[in-house]
């Protein structure tokens, strides 16, 4: 009897959770997303020596033209590697990719990030290229924080590191890099190297 | 509801049970997506539903997308002062 109702309670418990939580976020994604954000800043670092400016936050065109094509190339890989892992995962439990939690957190992670895109472009077009990199992280780190409660795993912690990391950053100008590489590259690893462990 | 016939018999079912879990925390699941989260049949899924419904327990809604119908459902406030405490019943059972 004990049996069929600890049965029954962890059935509810694992439904309940299931279909109202995104629950299979793979560690391996962080992990695939922050090692492509690592080489991406390595690039980066490579066409602003080769560039030649040493002047703080100020590079000529052709650098600021290369550098958010990078920037778009990075993206759309890391999100690759994010998705890949995750579907993956998703399938292997045996659980429906697309369904109504992962458009609530979709809707819930663009937000910020759109308005944050919005904010940068208009950071590029007044040459405010020095605050950047602080924006786009306080940004992201408000849509993880924004997407928390349809989302299992502690991405809290996650969001809130990147929002004071983006915080040190608007104060930093001149090391937009070094904080998008431990940003965007180290701390995802970290996170995903946990996630991994604890999620298995 | 007395402790004793405490157990109520419409949750014995596991699909039902998870059916309903799945509406006390969400607004309106549609047939597919239900379908998807407990991993029944079709008409294992029709049978229990349609149960669910008869003690209104749950509320059916039935649209047209385009062409396709689609069906929904609701958890009721019936539906969820009774599981509710089927809940309770579950837990006092589990302290004991």
């Amino acid at each position: 009897m004990t049996d069929k109702i600890s049965e029954d309670l962890a059935h509810i418990r694992s439904m309940m959770e299931r279909s109202s939580r995104f629950v299979s976020l793979s560690g391996l994604s962080g992990i695939g997303a922050g090692a492509t954000g690592v080489v991406g800043a390595y690039f980066a670092h490579r066409i602003i020596e080769k560039s030649g400016s040493v002047v703080n936050g100020y590079y000529n065109h052709q650098t600021v033209f290369d550098l958010v094509v990078l920037a778009l190339i990075t993206l759309i890989v890391a999100l690759f590697f994010g998705s890949f892992f995750t579907i993956r995962k998703s399938k292997k439990l045996g659980l429906p990719v697309w369904t109504s939690t992962t458009k609530k957190t979709m809707i819930q992670l663009s937000i910020p990030l759109l308005v944050g895109g919005v904010f940068c472009l208009a950071l590029i077009k007044y040459e405010l290229f020095g605050l950047i990199a602080g924006t786009t992280l306080i940004f992201y780190g408000l849509a993880l924080l924004n997407a928390e409660k349809y989302v299992f795993s502690d991405i809290k912690y996650l969001g809130l590191l990147e929002i004071i990391l983006g915080c040190i950053a608007l104060f930093w100008i001149g090391k937009g890099l070094l904080f998008w590489t431990i940003g965007f590259g180290f701390l995802h690893i970290i996170y995903g190297v946990i996630l991994y462990r604890k999620y298995k | 509801m007395s402790i004793i016939s405490g157990l109520n018999k419409e949750f014995e079912s596991r699909v039902r049970l998870g059916m309903m879990s799945v509406l006390m925390v969400n607004e309106w699941v549609d047939f597919t997506e239900m379908k998807n989260l407990l991993q029944v049949t079709d008409g294992n899924l029709a049978s229990h539903s349609a149960a669910l419904e008869k003690n209104q327990y749950i509320e059916v809604k039935k649209e047209f997308v385009g062409k396709k119908p689609r069906t929904s459902y609701k958890i009721s406030e019936l539906g969820k002062r009774a599981f509710q405490e089927h809940l309770n019943f579950l837990e006092k059972m589990m302290r004991q």
